[in-house]
C-alpha cells in the first residue's frame, strides 16, 4: 500500500509539470512584451522595467519558467495591476463563495444521481429507465446559463420563493447563506447529476449480472439488500471515479453559474480578469483550479483501497 | 475502397462491422437518430435560409422599436429608407434589434463552430493518437502531455486562449478545439493499441507494409465508428462552449449575432424582458439536445462495444 501511494504521488508530478508549463506559456505566447501585457495600458516605463526584472525577462525561457514556478510554489502568484493587489490576496477573498457552491453542488448531485442511477439499473430497460436516461441526455444539453435564468425567472421572479441573485457570507448567518446557494447549486448540479446517474446505472447494471448477485438472490436476501449491499458496493469504484473526473465539468460550470447569479467567487474573478486581460490573475486561477482537480483525483484513487478491498497494488 | 492490388489477399476490413446498406437501415430504425437528425436538419435549414424567412437585418439598430414584447406588430425602416410592416415574433432588444432575426442568424455561428471544432479536433487528435499508439517511443511522452492538458478544465483553457489571441471566429474555434484534442487522442490511442494486436495487422506487417500505409489502410478504418460518435459529442459541447464564451462576454465580438451574445445583452434587463434570454436559450438547448440525441443513437447503432459514454468534457 505504501508503494502504491508513493507511485501514485510520483505520477502526479509530470501532470502538474505539464499544467505549470501550459499556464506559464499562456502569457509567453500572448503577442507583445509580457511585462507590458502584465502592466496593462496605464503603466509607466519604470513599472514595466520593474516587472521585466522580477520576471527575469532578460534570461532564457527555461530560467524564466524556473523563476515563475519557484514563486508560485512559495505562494507568490504575482501582482494584479488591474486590481492593484497581490493575486494571492484576491484569491483568498474569492475562495469562500466558490468552495461553498462547489460543496453544495457535489453533495446535492451525489444525493440525487446515485439513487436515480440505481433505480434505472434496477429497472433496466423499463420505461422508468428510459425516462431517467432521457432526462440525463437533456441534462447534458441544457446550458448552465439557460437553466440558471429559467430557474431565476420561475422560482425567484414568478413564485418569489428565493432571492434572485447575490451571495451572503457564512458569517452573516446560515439562513441567508443557504437561501442564496439553493438555486445556483441546483443549476450547477444538473449536468453533474446527468453524468453520475449514467455511470451509476451502467456500473450497477453490470454488477447485477454477476454470479454473487445470483447467489445473494438464491439464498433469499431481500432485493433491497441485494441491490444496495451487493451490487452498489461493487459498483462504487467507477461511480467515485466519475465523481472525480466530473469535477472538471463542475469547475467549468462554476465560472458560468457565478456569473449568472452574481456570486463574487473565483469564477467571476476569472471572467473579470479575462475582460481586463489581467494575465497574472488568469494564470493563478487556472493553476489553482487545475491543481485542485489533480489533487482531488489523487485522493479518489487512494480511496479505491478502502472502497474495494480486492484492489491491491 | 479502391486500393492498389495488394501483394497478399487482405482480410475484409470490419468497417462498422457491417455493409453500408445494413448500417444505413439500422440507423434509420433508431428513434434517437431519426428525431435528432430531423431536428438538426430543420435547424440547419433555418440557418441557411435565414435571410428568406421573414427576417430583417439582425444587426440593424432601430431606436423606434426598443424593448418590444414578443408578437408585437410594427414597422421597420431599412437603411435605404424603405418602410414595411414587420411582426416582432420574439420581441426586440434594448437597441431595437429584432430578436427573431438575430436568433435565426445566430444559428449559423453555432452550427459552424460545432462542426468546425468537431472536424478539427478529430483530425488533430486522430493524427497524434495514431502516432502515439503505433510508434512505441512517442507513446509515453505524448500521453503525459495529454494527461497534463486534460487536467486543465476545458472552458477555462478556452477562455484563457481567447484572452491571449482576442476573439474572432477562427480563434474561438481553435480555443475550443485545443482542450478537446487530448480526449480524442486518448480514444484513438486506446483503439490503436487494441487494433495493432489483431491478426490482419500482424499479417500486413509480416509482408512488410510500411508504417504509414499500415496506419492509413488497416488501423484508421477501424477507428472510424467510435470517432464519428465522439465527433458528435464534441460538436454538441463546442456549441455549448461557444455560447458560454459569448455569454460571459469573452467570445465573438458583440456585433456578431450569436445565441450567447444575444443572451449576454439580454441578461442586463432580464427581470423586465426575459424573452431576450429565453428565446435564444431555448434554441441553444434544442440544438445541443438534437446533436446529443444523434450521438446517442449513432453510438447504439454503430458502436455497441462502447455502450456507456464516460464524461465528455
Amino acid at each position: 500500500m505504501f508503494r502504491f501511494l508513493l507511485t501514485r504521488l510520483l505520477a502526479t508530478i509530470p501532470v502538474l509539470f505539464v499544467v505549470a508549463v501550459a499556464v506559464f506559456l499562456i502569457l509567453r505566447l500572448t503577442p507583445g512584451d509580457p511585462a507590458a501585457v502584465i502592466a496593462g495600458d496605464s503603466a509607466t516605463t519604470e513599472q514595466i522595467e520593474q516587472i521585466r526584472a522580477s520576471l527575469g525577462l532578460d534570461q532564457s525561457i527555461p530560467a524564466q519558467f524556473a523563476i515563475w514556478a519557484g514563486n508560485a510554489l512559495r505562494g507568490n502568484l504575482g501582482e494584479s495591476f488591474f486590481f492593484k493587489k497581490q493575486v494571492s490576496e484576491l484569491i483568498g477573498q474569492c475562495i469562500e463563495p466558490t468552495l461553498a457552491l462547489a460543496v453544495c453542488t457535489i453533495v446535492l448531485a451525489v444525493a440525487v444521481a446515485v439513487p436515480l442511477g440505481v433505480l434505472a439499473a434496477w429497472h433496466h430497460g423499463s420505461w422508468l429507465d428510459r425516462v431517467l436516461m432521457g432526462f440525463s441526455t437533456l441534462g447534458f444539453s441544457i446550458p448552465v446559463f439557460v437553466l440558471g435564468y429559467l430557474l431565476i425567472w420561475l422560482v425567484s421572479m414568478k413564485l418569489g420563493w428565493l432571492p434572485v441573485q447575490g451571495y451572503r457570507r457564512l458569517a452573516e448567518g446560515f439562513g441567508p447563506f443557504i437561501r442564496h446557494l439553493i438555486l445556483p447549486s441546483i443549476t450547477l448540479s444538473i449536468v453533474y447529476i446527468a453524468v453520475i446517474a449514467r455511470i451509476t446505472r451502467a456500473a450497477v447494471s453490470e454488477a447485477l449480472t454477476e454470479d454473487y448477485v445470483r447467489t445473494a438472490r438464491a439464498k433469499g436476501l431481500p432485493e433491497r439488500v441485494v441491490v444496495l449491499r451487493h451490487a452498489l458496493r461493487n459498483a462504487a469504484v467507477p461511480i467515485v471515479t466519475i465523481i472525480g473526473i466530473g469535477i472538471a465539468v463542475l469547475i467549468g460550470g462554476v465560472v458560468i453559474t457565478e456569473s449568472v447569479y452574481s456570486i463574487p467567487g473565483l469564477g467571476r474573478l476569472t471572467v473579470a480578469a479575462v475582460l481586463a486581460r489581467d494575465f497574472p490573475t488568469i494564470q493563478a486561477v487556472i493553476l489553482l483550479f487545475s491543481v485542485a482537480y489533480v489533487l482531488i483525483n489523487l485522493l479518489i484513487d487512494v480511496s479505491y483501497l478502502f472502497l474495494d478491498p480486492r484492489i491491491r497494488y | 475502397m479502391s486500393e492498389p492490388a495488394a501483394t497478399v489477399a487482405e482480410p475484409a476490413e470490419p468497417f462498422l462491422d457491417a455493409p453500408p446498406r445494413e448500417v444505413a437501415r439500422k440507423l434509420l430504425r433508431n428513434p434517437a437518430v431519426l428525431v435528432g437528425g430531423a431536428v438538426l436538419a430543420l435547424l440547419l435549414l433555418i440557418a441557411v435560409l435565414a435571410p428568406w424567412l421573414g427576417t430583417v437585418d439582425p444587426t440593424m439598430l432601430d431606436p423606434g422599436n426598443r424593448d418590444l414584447l414578443p408578437g408585437v406588430a410594427g414597422e421597420v425602416t431599412t437603411l435605404t429608407g424603405e418602410t414595411f410592416a414587420h411582426t416582432f415574433w420574439m420581441g426586440t432588444d434594448s437597441y431595437g434589434r429584432d430578436i427573431y432575426s438575430r436568433v435565426l442568424f445566430g444559428g449559423r455561428v453555432s452550427l459552424i463552430v460545432g462542426v468546425a471544432v468537431a472536424l478539427l479536433s478529430l483530425a488533430i487528435g486522430m493524427t497524434i493518437g495514431l502516432c502515439a499508439g503505433y510508434i512505441r517511443g512517442l507513446d509515453s511522452v505524448v500521453m503525459r502531455i495529454m494527461d497534463g492538458l486534460m487536467a486543465i478544465p476545458g472552458i477555462l483553457l478556452a477562455i484563457a486562449l481567447v484572452a491571449m489571441w482576442r476573439a474572432s471566429l477562427f480563434t474561438v474555434v481553435v480555443a475550443i478545439t485545443i482542450p478537446e484534442i487530448p480526449r480524442v487522442t486518448r480514444l484513438v490511442r486506446s483503439l490503436v493499441l487494441t487494433i495493432r494486436e489483431e491478426p490482419y495487422v500482424e499479417a500486413a506487417r509480416s509482408v512488410g507494409t510500411p508504417t504509414a500505409a499500415m496506419l492509413y489502410r488497416h488501423v484508421l478504418p477501424n477507428t472510424l465508428a467510435p470517432l464519428i460518435v465522439q465527433g458528435t459529442y464534441i460538436c454538441a459541447l463546442a456549441i455549448l462552449v461557444e455560447a458560454s464564451l459569448s455569454f460571459l462576454g469573452v467570445g465573438l465580438p458583440t456585433d456578431i449575432p450569436t445565441w450567447g451574445n444575444i443572451m449576454a445583452e439580454g441578461r442586463l434587463q432580464f427581470q423586465q424582458f426575459p424573452h431576450n434570454v429565453l428565446f435564444p436559450g431555448a434554441f441553444l438547448a434544442l440544438t445541443v439536445l438534437a446533436v446529443n440525441m444523434l450521438g446517442d443513437g449513432l453510438r447504439d447503432t454503430l458502436d455497441p462495444r462502447f455502450n456507456e459514454r464516460g464524461v465528455r468534457r
